[in-house]
């Protein structure tokens, strides 16, 4: 088997230079990988492209590199619950493109799987289909998107293996399989790394071919956005 | 005029057993809270849950575990997990039968404008556009009227529009409403102590209104 394993994340994101196109898993601060978000704020990189579904929040994930002005534009869904986002969009010091959930997800999936282009009825009749092209199939209206991909890709998962094999939990799954394969370069972080051979290949979510580079992460927080509970 | 609750409570006597249904955030969310126990649904989270469950007692919180309002939950015996192009999948493939969400403005042809105030408010569309383009049944939960009194139930939508030709029904918290599929509110339920004059004189697009309206019920 090929040995995808790296020593930590500084490693894992030493070459990640300015003005690249990053893609980062994760939904809301589920499933984001905290360690390498850490490593990259050590770099001294700005003009990043960022494709994330949500931008985190002030202090955490995604606002962190925003804080420290590392990032020139967002493509996301939902960028809600980050003051210091939205000030710097205001003001226009950074870009925003933002996409439906659905049509995000498959932008990157079809980057990831050599489609170039699909048709979907998300966003029909909005501005989101500002010069875009419409066809009509079988009497409704659809619009083009295209494939999203990137020089790097960084997920988040729970169990991996030296091949690269990843193992997801929970609703933490989210937007990471496909990030995996859209990026040219994928660094995966898990919270347990195994030898190849120890996880099972018939529970295996996104398999090793897609991932460059692992590593085992450590200190995962986890932050919780919004705790809801029952008495 | 309904509080949030009655509104989540009369929006719940829509659900047919059977169905899968996505619960938008906000009032949707309440919506789980009323739904029979007689019935089988399947409630949809489009980060990737099939099956969302009530909320957790403190000791079984999970970070890796919530729904598309980022709130911790739990899963139902029988859910099913999954990345979030295959659960777009499901929603664009039609196989959700109910999507339930609120809205800022709804116009007399359906169209729906939720996502966006230009210059004030910029948090984007999340799955919102995808769901209104997909559901085969889309019903919104709403205020009939802003805070300083204008209506929210137009002739066109004057916000950004997050779907068109799509909403089949709303519930306000004064009235029940269908859309025409010529164009126009058919007024069918008022709320409890809520008069058909009050319901016209806030409804600024076209309303319908044909015969006795009956006061909504809640079983």
């Amino acid at each position: 088997m090929i040995n995808k394993t790296v020593k930590n994340a500084a490693e894992a994101v030493a070459d990640i230079p300015s003005h690249c196109m990053l893609m980062m898993g994760g939904f809301g601060l589920s499933g984001i990988p905290e360690n390498c978000i850490q490593a990259l704020l050590e770099r001294p990189i700005s003009g990043l492209t960022i494709v994330s579904n949500n931008a985190g929040v002030d202090d955490f994930g995604i606002g962190l590199l925003l804080k420290k002005r590392m990032v020139k534009k967002m493509i996301s869904s939902y960028v809600g619950e980050n003051a210091e986002f939205e000030r710097q969009l205001l003001s226009g010091e950074l870009e925003v493109d933002l996409i439906p959930q659905g049509t995000l997800a498959e932008r990157v999936r079809a980057g990831g799987a050599g489609i170039p282009a699909f048709f979907t009825p998300a966003g029909v009749g909005t501005e989101v289909a500002t010069g875009k092209e419409i066809r009509e199939f079988d009497g409704k209206l659809y619009l083009m998107e295209r494939w999203l991909r990137a020089d790097f890709s960084i997920v988040k998962a729970w169990k991996g293996d030296t091949a690269g094999n990843l193992i997801f939990k929970g609703t933490a799954r989210n937007f990471n399989p496909m990030m995996a394969a859209a990026g040219k370069i994928c660094i995966a972080e898990v919270e347990e790394l195994v030898e190849a051979g120890e996880l099972d290949p018939n529970q295996i979510h996104t398999p090793g071919i897609y991932v460059q580079r692992i590593f085992q992460g450590v200190n995962y927080e986890k932050r919780i956005e919004q705790r809801t509970v029952s008495h | 005029m309904l509080t949030k609750e009655q509104i989540a409570k009369r929006i719940a006597k829509e659900v047919k057993n059977g169905q899968y249904i996505n619960l938008g955030i906000g009032i949707p969310t309440l919506v789980a809270n009323y739904i029979s126990k007689n019935l089988d649904v399947v409630l949809q989270s489009e980060n990737g849950l099939l099956g969302i469950g009530p909320f957790p007692t403190e000791d079984k919180v999970d970070p890796d575990l919530i729904n598309a309002g980022k709130q911790t939950i739990t899963m139902v015996p029988g859910s099913a997990l999954f990345n979030s192009a295959e659960s777009f999948a499901m929603i664009r493939g039609g196989h959700v039968h109910l999507t339930i969400l609120g809205a800022m403005e709804v116009s007399e042809n359906g169209d729906i404008a939720n996502w966006k105030i230009p210059g004030k408010m910029v948090k984007g569309m999340g799955g919102a556009m995808d769901l209104v383009a997909s559901a085969k049944n889309i019903i919104v939960a709403m205020q009939h009227c802003s805070k300083d009194g204008q209506s929210k139930l137009l002739a066109e939508c004057t916000l950004p529009i997050t779907g068109i030709k799509c909403v089949k029904k709303i519930v306000s918290d004064l009235a029940v409403l269908e859309i025409s599929p010529n164009g126009g509110f058919i007024l069918k339920e008022r709320a409890p102590g809520v008069s058909v004059e009050e319901i016209r004189s806030k409804t600024a697009g076209k309303i319908l209104i044909e015969g006795e309206i009956p006061e909504m019920t809640f079983e």
